[in-house]
């Protein structure tokens, strides 16, 4: 429900990063998402679209890695990967496991640029 | 053109997660205990709160609310009957409150100082989803659902009923008429929550208040 706002966040995060590499363009963006960041991956994708027009990372792919939930289990003393996020017990031994190592996460991994090559013409000429 | 991989590995709710480390931060030098309250529209957040409110006062105990909605200050007038100094932030469209709302209203809020206060309760928009990954400096989150809800509620919202500290189940004098299957709510509840502090209340009657307020001072007591 708050994916715009999500997507409108990724842009000035991504938007302040890239600026680092002048007259390079932005082609990918790289999340990490993980199954508990209550993300609705179709809906994120719908907005990335609204939320980038008109900005420097208008046409630009976004890529959603989704992350699993991992626990601690205390029984076995070990992080154990849990499928869904529907039952909140090891798999191996059948106990609960309420620590929550892995699935919060929501957050640029990475992005791809288009940079010109060293020594081209310089594409920053446009800027006047 | 040549491609390029730059590893940002940057928080996309940064901004919020940074300001609320700061509000919290200011609520423990203060000393005040804060609490946000998160259910769907209708779970009763504002009648358990009323309650909470009142009961409090009466014990000599310094409260105050800030509370969410999308429009109206209907619910601050309710909350504001019990004595208690009480704001209203409209969201204007907004599903959830955040770090920055919290912040700027504290800040505004001449009638209540952090220091002066034992106990805030911040009552956030109902929303099962959004809330859940905005972080508002709190100590304590809790998760609420009412009888007449359907005891699925934690499984269909996970990532809310996961991020909480505490449960409050409330409306529980319609468990009958309503056919709440109580073992199956709260085996739910722990199936997500495990091991998590479940209240089972009614506003109407009063019921599960004592526990409830015994916890709240507890904690208060820890800080």
């Amino acid at each position: 429900m708050h994916e715009l706002s999500i997507a409108a966040g990724i842009v000035e995060a991504v938007t302040e990063s890239a600026a680092a590499y002048p007259g390079s363009r932005v082609t990918e963006v790289r999340l990490r998402v993980g199954a508990l960041a209550s993300i609705v991956e179709d809906s994120l994708q719908f907005c990335w679209e609204l939320a980038t027009d008109d900005t420097p990372l208008a046409g630009s792919k976004l890529v959603i890695n989704k992350q699993p939930v991992v626990v601690y289990c205390d029984a076995c003393d070990a992080d154990v990967e849990i499928k869904g996020v529907q039952s909140f017990r090891c798999p191996r031994c059948g106990k609960h496991a309420a620590e929550i190592r892995q699935g919060r996460e929501l957050e640029i991994e990475s992005i791809e640029l288009d940079e010109p090559e060293i020594g081209a013409a310089n594409p920053v000429e446009e800027k006047v | 053109m040549t491609t390029r991989i730059v590893e940002l590995r940057r928080g996309i709710l940064k901004k919020n997660d940074e300001l609320a480390a700061g509000l919290r931060d200011r609520f423990a030098s203060a000393g005040v205990l804060v609490l946000n309250l998160v259910s769907s529209p209708g779970t009763g957040k504002t009648a358990f709160l009323e309650l909470t409110l009142r009961e409090m006062r009466t014990r000599g105990v310094r409260v105050a609310a800030l509370v969410g909605d999308l429009e109206t200050d209907n619910d601050a007038r309710r909350l504001a009957a019990s004595g208690a100094p009480v704001r209203q932030i409209n969201t204007h469209g907004i599903c959830h409150l955040d770090a920055e709302m919290i912040a700027k209203h504290i800040d505004a809020w001449e009638e209540v100082s952090l220091p002066g206060l034992d106990y805030l309760f911040i009552e956030n928009v109902g929303n099962l989803v959004c809330p859940s990954s905005y972080d508002l400096g709190e100590s304590i989150r809790v998760a609420m659902l009412s009888v007449t809800e359907g005891e699925d509620k934690p499984l269909k919202y996970p990532g809310l009923f996961n991020s909480a500290d505490a449960a409050v189940i409330t409306k529980i004098d319609l468990s009958i008429p309503c056919g709440f299957d109580r073992d199956l709510a709260l085996k739910n509840i722990n199936e997500i929550r495990p091991g998590i502090r479940v209240f089972e209340t009614s506003s109407k009657t009063g019921a599960g208040m004592v526990m409830w307020l015994d916890y709240l001072a507890e904690h208060a007591r820890l800080l």
